[in-house]
């Protein structure tokens, strides 16, 4: 197990949320989407110039840039 | 006794709420397969026996606490006109998530009835939801409908109605977000009862959740009923901010949302979902994206589709608009021969049938187009590409949602920008938003693309869907290029996140897409049939009027008789008895002279005539004549009518002897028309003024009129110095 922020993760790679580290308008859009603490997330993919990244959370895949993904902790799994 | 309600439909986006609308009242509100369709109130009635039922369809939100344009429009509706009961759309396959709003909901305390939608989706996924113990845990009912095919919204409606009828008074649920949060709120609660404060609006404690959470126009509300109280609350919230950020590095608000995730989970983790298939196994939706969002043959694929939607729309179009190109010949050759010489057969033939014919022409071309794109958007492939260009345009100062607006606005050629403009609420920085919105309209919409057919048809008959392809592609490089210099000036500010949700691939169903393709076209040609045809007599009219004066006609009859003279022609027994066959073709060659003569200076002589003739002092530049001036002008009342317009005039002007023969076969026999000269007109049509009914879009949206002039003014320029570069170049290689 370890902590390293979303937007390290490889493609395929699984984890947990651990922290959403932003208030205001943007870490509420983020919450409202779904990625809270306790989350499970997947790397779905990235878009052909690496940006933005696609999540599977919940059932459902969620996209956004890596500057919005800086704010998201993981736990993931080796 | 007859009932009435007003209900209203909310739930996520994509969630299926329009689909239901369509479902209950029969109307043909916009579907697509992408989140953020519906940008505004619709309303609709359902009969239910004796109950009249009110349905309103908002736009989706994620949250009560508005974020873009249009989710405000959504909250603004819940909160300020009170329906009675608001069924709330919830996509089973994606409950979790969707239950998020719902929470908000009974934070508000509005009657709740909840309508589990697409519940087929679900089961193909293998997840099963018992919807009565979904019900008894959450305290509301919980109807299962599948909204596409109307299974259950009979059922759903009964409830909804029963519900009505109780009257129930708001009734907010009491969640728990924490020891500190809960004792805040008690405090905030408190003061805002005995401070009288907004609370004839909202309950209490949902305001104390809003201060919680820092909503600004909440806040900004409440500074406004009472300046002091709302600053003692905002110090309060302050304070238990400080303590959540110095004891655990939070923030209240993401407290209230872990909360609110954990009473979900709570309700769900008592057997309400089961789940036949591994939950991580990869759902068919997400494994076509692997293909079609790979890094390498993503971009390949999106290419590939669009150069495929030219070539199947212009390669199958091309006979039937033939077809109609030559049916409306034969209709002016009848009205020719029927009809008696003078102003009231100008006006049929010209005026209307050369008009508006020239626009319906067309009808094939832009029904394949759109039941092309029908597709695309309806299986949820748009979404896709608003992802993979996100990058790309954030480059230009826009975000992976302009690209909706763009190609609603005609991106993929055929579309309106209107629709376009008004999608760019979804983007949340006015900044941004404004840049898509002005350079939405550089797109190739639905009526400018006849336009384009015909000219490249006529001009570049060789390799339609290449030139079509490559006006596409410039017409987005334009858009782009002029966003950044927008954005780099006037339009300076912050940029949007991309927070965006792919939904899962769907097929779309028939019926889907031939409503789809129906509903545009059939605006196409209604448009075609009034407003069309008003701005068409008109511009017959000022095109007819003056007439020549006397002594000019005169010169025209004396010269038929000198014609008539040199030729006597004497008729006996139906043969020509005195001249030679040559003699005779000689004859009425040089009659069809003097009668081409005297139109085109008929032409010229009225008001439309006079005005294109003095434009040609500046429009030379671009190699425009006075007769594309006239054409140019009309189009800034609707695109459409630059065809038209060209046809009336093609066909008043009298330079073509064969009556029957189209628009493109006309101009591309013209001498006065070359390749050079068709394309500074072709880009000059691309990027000019936007149409009346958009520069009134623009404005509205943009919330002042200098704003839609701004546009008026900044594409015409644009366009036209484009114009001259590529008339002027281009006419030194030619
Ligand atoms: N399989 C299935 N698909 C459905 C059902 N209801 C709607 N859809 C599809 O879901 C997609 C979204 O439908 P809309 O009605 O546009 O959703 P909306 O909630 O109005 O979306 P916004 O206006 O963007 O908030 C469309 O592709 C529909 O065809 C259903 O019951 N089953
Ligand atoms: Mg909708």
């Amino acid at each position: 197990m370890s902590r390293m922020i979303l937007r390290k993760m490889r493609k395929n790679q699984k984890g947990v949320i651990t922290a959403v580290k932003k208030d205001g308008e943007l870490g509420r859009r983020i919450r409202d989407m779904g990625l809270v603490p306790g989350t499970e997330i997947t790397v779905q993919g990235r878009a052909p110039l690496y940006d933005p990244v696609a999540l599977r959370v919940m059932g459902s895949v969620i996209s956004l840039r890596n500057n919005e993904a800086d704010f998201i902790e993981v736990e993931v799994q080796p | 006794m007859t009932a009435e309600f007003r209900i209203a439909l909310a739930g996520n986006p994509n969630s299926g709420k329009t689909t239901l609308f369509n479902a209950l009242t029969g109307s043909r509100q916009h579907v697509g397969n992408y989140p953020g369709v519906t940008v505004e109130k619709k309303e609709g009635v359902y009969r239910l026996e004796h109950t009249k039922i009110n349905i309103v369809d908002l736009p989706g939100t994620y949250s009560l606490t508005a974020y873009s344009e249009e989710e405000v429009v959504a909250r603004d509706f819940l909160i300020f006109e009170k329906p009675q009961v608001i069924v709330n759309i919830i996509d089973a396959a994606n409950l979790e998530r969707n239950l998020y709003l719902t929470t908000q909901f009974f934070e508000l305390g509005i009657p709740v009835v909840i309508a589990l939608n697409m519940i087929d989706a679900a089961r193909d996924r293998g997840i099963e939801i018992k919807e009565d113990r979904l019900a008894e845990y959450l305290g509301v009912p919980v109807v299962p409908i599948i909204a596409r095919t109307g299974f259950g919204t009979q059922k759903l409606m009964e409830e909804t109605v029963r519900q009505a009828a109780k009257k129930k008074e708001w009734n907010p649920k009491p969640i728990s977000y924490g020891e500190d949060i809960d004792s805040t709120l008690l405090d905030l609660e408190e003061k805002i009862t005995a401070g009288n404060f907004l609370i004839d609006t909202y309950p209490a404690r949902w305001i104390a959740i809003k201060y919680l959470e820092s909503d600004q126009q909440i806040i900004d509300r409440g500074r406004k009923e009472n300046a002091v109280l709302s600053a003692v609350l905002e110090k309060e919230v302050e304070a238990v901010a400080r303590h959540l950020r110095e004891t655990m590095e939070t923030y209240p608000e993401a407290m209230v949302a872990d909360h609110r995730y954990g009473y979900i989970k709570g309700i769900l983790q008592r057997g309400v979902i089961s789940h036949k298939y591994d939950k991580d196994r990869l759902y068919t939706s997400d494994r076509i994206d692997k293909v079609l969002t790979n890094r390498f043959l993503g971009p390949l694929f999106m290419g590939l589709v669009l150069f495929a939607l030219y070539t199947f729309t212009f390669n199958y179009s091309e006979l039937p608009v033939a077809w109609l190109e030559s049916l409306f010949g034969q209709l002016a050759l009848m009205a020719d021969h029927l009809l008696p010489d003078g102003q009231l057969k100008s006006l049929v033939v010209s005026g209307i049938i050369d008009g508006v014919g020239g626009v319906l022409g067309f009808v094939p071309l832009i029904m394949f187009m759109f039941f092309g794109i029908a597709i695309l958007e309806d299986t949820g492939y748009l979404a896709r590409v608003a992802f993979m260009l996100d990058r790309i345009f954030r480059i230009f100062g826009l975000n992976g949602s302009s690209v909706m607006a763009y190609i609603l606005s005609g991106g993929i050629a055929g579309g309106c920008a209107v629709p376009g403009v008004m999608a760019t609420r979804t983007l949340r920085s006015p900044k941004e938003r404004m840049a898509t919105l002005l350079t939405a309209p550089f797109m190739n919409c639905g009526a400018k693309l006849p336009v384009l057919a015909l000219f490249i048809g006529a001009f570049f008959s060789e390799n339609k869907a290449q030139y079509m392809f490559f006006f596409t592609i410039l017409s987005w490089t334009v858009a782009l290029v002029l966003a950044k210099l927008l954005r780099v000036t006037v339009l300076k500010g912050e940029s949007t996140p991309f927070v965006l949700e792919l939904p899962p691939y769907r097929f779309p169903t028939l019926k889907g897409l031939f409503i789809h393709t129906w509903e545009k076209t059939w605006q196409y040609i209604k448009k075609a049939g009034t407003v069309i045809l008003g701005i068409s007599i008109i511009i017959w009219a000022m095109m007819t009027y003056p007439g020549l004066p006397e002594k000019d006609k005169e010169k025209f009859v004396q010269q038929r008789q000198e014609v008539e003279a040199a030729y006597p022609a004497m008729i006996v027994a139906g043969s020509n008895m005195t001249i030679s066959e040559e003699e005779a073709a000689e004859r009425s060659r040089m009659l069809a002279a003097i009668d081409r003569a005297e139109s085109g200076m008929a032409l010229r002589y009225s008001v439309a005539g006079r005005v294109g003739t003095a434009l040609e002092s500046v429009s030379f530049l671009a190699g425009f004549d006075w007769r594309t001036n006239i054409a140019l002008i009309g189009g800034v009342a609707a695109k459409e009518v630059i065809l038209s317009t060209l046809g009336t005039a093609y066909s008043l002007g009298g330079d073509n002897q064969d009556q029957s023969g189209s628009l493109g076969q006309v101009l591309a026999a013209d001498p006065g028309w070359n390749p050079v000269k068709a394309l500074s007109v072709l880009l000059f049509i691309s990027y000019y003024a936007p149409c009346f009914v958009t520069v009134i879009c623009i404005s509205r949206e943009a919330g002042s009129w200098k704003w839609g002039a701004f546009s008026m003014v900044f594409n015409t320029l644009f366009a036209f110095i484009l114009a001259i570069l590529v008339f002027q170049i281009g006419s030194l290689f030619c």
